[in-house]
């Protein structure tokens, strides 16, 4: 198999996991939406507050989310000591960086598209430049998704990884929800050319953290 | 011809401590091996090395030709561990786990065969969350034969299993010389593994007795597999049986 094909064998594998469990649909998208409605009562009775704070709103709730998947991702490796099996596979480490991360991409894409109509119904926002959003939603996801993967196996062999990933995670993604909520603004008020600057930086960090963690998983799954 | 494992003062540390303290091992191909000893006396760090699972600290160390020293990956696709888990993942089904462990080591074989043999065809479709400790015991053994290794490493392999299951499992071992396995157990069920095994060694406190056998003494894999069980004995400082 090529690098490819092994990356989409191990994010096939997450994959099938995440619908059996259910954990995805039952826990990570109610939590996002969970967060939502907070803000909104936090914020209400002014609307108006809420939907010039819904872009950097909707995206703490993703953060929040993406903490729930990355630790969701490592604990089906640590149970039954899966990670030993992962480990004797001789799989790739890039290719398991990239099956993982893609994973826990694709199910944050599924928690994002629930909270966009969330943020449209409860916030009263209007969707303006489509092509910066989509794509800064892009970049955004493909950038929390590696960097939560990198941290992921940072901490997975560790007794305190539920509260370490946080603490470790949370400062390295600030770059991610500054780019992301000024571009969401920016497209949301009809000012596209405003919001390209900030979906470049996003998709410089996506591809930074992308080539840094096909480098450094295999080794890091080593010591974990 | 070259051994399989070749270890010559190998030293393996769990944080400061030295849970092998300077081990020298030889196995050759077709070997069944039987590490005997107390617990904490090293067997389940020897089989880690052996797998590539933790590092070599000092001394030398080789498994199918790969220096551990310098690569502990190289063999690993060749090598099976079942270990004290089972290694597999609760949400998918018996069938999945046997079928994403041969694939993830390059083998595109279909699960059906290692089923039949470890009787696990009837619950190829239950995950494995639903599994008794003995069905997930020989699920192990399967993810471990589907993916076609040469060395096959086993900890404590009878525990939790029903007479079915460790029937399947002793028809495995002994089949060894014909299929080619080359087999590391370490067990505390002697009388039962040292008529499987072709030689024992016995870990005290990290450190081998008879581990490394007079070349005359090792009884020939061809031959052995041609003869009824139980097996030739060897040798080192114990004979098995």
């Amino acid at each position: 198999m090529n690098l490819i094909q092994e990356a989409l064998l191990v994010a096939g594998k997450d994959l099938r996991i995440e619908a059996r469990s259910r954990v995805t649909t039952q826990q990570v998208l109610p939590f996002g939406l969970i967060v939502l409605l907070l803000f909104a009562f936090a914020l209400d009775p002014d609307r108006g507050v809420l939907s010039r704070v819904a872009p950097g709103l909707f995206w703490v709730a993703v953060l929040l989310g993406t903490l729930l998947s990355i630790g969701r991702a490592f604990a089906i490796e640590a149970e039954n000591g899966a990670l030993d099996g992962l480990r004797l596979s001789g799989l790739d480490g890039s290719a398991l960086f990239l099956g993982k991360a893609g994973a826990v991409a694709v199910q944050l894409v599924a928690l994002e598209v629930l909270l966009t109509a969330g943020v449209v119904v409860l916030f009263n926002v209007g969707l303006g430049g489509i092509a910066p959003l989509v794509l800064a939603t892009i970049a955004a996801t493909v950038g929390l998704a590696a960097v939560g993967t990198l941290y992921g196996v940072l901490s997975a062999g560790l007794r305190v990884r539920e509260t370490l990933l946080p603490v470790l995670l949370l400062p390295v993604v600030a770059p991610v929800l500054l780019g992301a909520s000024r571009a969401w603004e920016a497209a949301i008020d009809g000012a596209s050319g405003d919001a390209w600057p900030w979906v470049a930086l996003l998709g410089i960090f996506a591809v930074l953290f992308t080539g840094i963690g096909m480098l450094v998983f295999g080794p890091l799954l080593e010591e974990s | 011809m070259q051994p399989v494992v070749r270890l010559r003062s190998a030293v393996c540390l769990l944080g400061r401590f030295p849970a092998l303290a300077g081990v020298d091992l030889d196995v050759r191909d077709r070997e069944v091996v039987l590490l005997s000893g107390g617990n904490g006396a090293g067997k389940t760090t020897l089989l880690r090395l052996l797998a590539g699972l933790v590092p070599l600290r000092a001394g030398t160390g080789e498994v199918l030709g790969h220096d551990l020293a310098t690569d502990r990956r190289g063999h690993r696709r060749l090598v099976s561990l079942v270990g004290h888990e089972t290694a597999c993942y609760d949400d998918l089904t018996v069938h999945e786990n046997v079928r994403f462990a041969a694939r993830a080591s390059g083998v595109d074989a279909p699960p059906e065969p290692v089923l039949e043999q470890l009787g696990l065809q009837p619950l190829a479709a239950v995950p494995h969350r639903r599994l008794s400790a003995g069905q997930r015991r020989r699920l192990a053994f399967a993810v471990a034969l589907a993916r076609r290794p040469r060395l096959l490493l086993l900890d404590e392999p009878h525990a939790g299993l029903d007479a079915e299951g460790r029937a399947a499992l002793d028809q495995v071992l002994s089949g060894t010389a014909q299929s080619g396995l080359t087999v590391v157990l370490a067990s505390h069920e002697l009388d039962r593994v040292r008529g499987l095994a072709s030689r024992e060694v016995v870990l005290t406190a990290g450190q081998a007795h008879g581990s490394v056998p007079e070349p005359a003494s090792v009884p020939d894999p061809e031959a052995a597999a041609t003869d009824s069980r139980p097996p030739a004995r060897a040798t080192g400082e114990r004979s098995s049986g």
